[in-house]
């Protein structure tokens, strides 16, 4: 078995399920914004500011970043487990792209915070 | 018995691979392009909701060549990765499962890929 550095025994079933949740959610965000795009053709700073104002849609964004980082990490960790062996080289990657997540979710919380 | 030493190819760059694996790798190659591009995406979405100039900035931004290049790296892998995402759902609640269906799935999402691809590209440029 794959003796994974950063893991206890690793529930897989858990992270198919949260892969394929996570990509609902994201599914359904995509297609709501792309929606929103294609109704506001010359989409005004009035109109986008306005739609981030709404708290429901601050919600739903933070939620679809979230799910992206989960479904991120979840892949990441695939790739990396089957492409770099060395322990402690994938050890580092991982810790790297966790902060890099992580960050870019605080990053989208700052941003959305701004919005009034 | 003597133990032999027979040669082994496991280069994959040398073997034909079956249309379902070309889609599982192209998956995962789109994958890592939009992790990658996380960052840049978000910092979009911040400039977007600066300032009125920061908007209208990044319409201008948007303008130059180089900037549609970069959004049709970013918007192909979405739309690959999105069908094909679609494709492993359908396979979970085992559409597509035996080879024949497999095969006509993974064909599917490739051409259908391309054509959308086609089509945003037309709306980016």
């Amino acid at each position: 078995m794959v003796k994974t550095v950063l893991g206890v025994d690793h529930q897989g079933l858990r992270d198919w399920l949260f892969q394929r949740i996570s990509a609902l959610i994201m599914a359904l965000y995509s297609i709501c914004m792309g929606w929103f795009l294609f109704t506001h053709p010359h989409l005004t700073y009035g109109e986008w500011y306005g739609l981030f104002t709404l708290t429901g849609m601050k919600i739903f964004t933070l939620i679809f970043i979230a799910a992206l980082l989960y479904h991120a990490w979840i892949g990441m960790w695939t790739v990396f487990t089957d492409y770099i062996k060395p322990a402690s080289l994938r050890l580092v990657l991982e810790v790297a792209m966790l902060f890099m997540l992580v960050a870019c979710f605080l990053w989208a919380l700052v941003i959305l915070w701004g919005v009034n | 018995m003597r133990s032999q030493k027979r040669p082994v190819n496991l280069n994959l760059f040398t073997i034909r691979q079956p249309v379902p694996a070309i889609a599982s790798i192209l998956h995962r190659i789109s994958g890592i392009i939009l992790f990658l591009a996380i960052p840049y995406l978000i910092w979009i979405l911040g400039q977007s909701l600066a300032t009125e100039s920061d908007f209208l900035a990044l319409y201008d931004h948007f303008t130059s060549p180089l900037a549609k290049i970069i959004t049709l790296i970013i918007v192909a892998p979405f739309i690959y990765h999105f069908l094909a995402g679609i494709r492993h759902l359908l396979m979970d609640i085992n559409i597509g499962v035996d080879l024949k269906n497999g095969r006509l799935s993974a064909w599917i999402t490739i051409i259908l890929a391309i054509i959308l691809t086609i089509i945003a590209g037309f709306y980016i440029w």
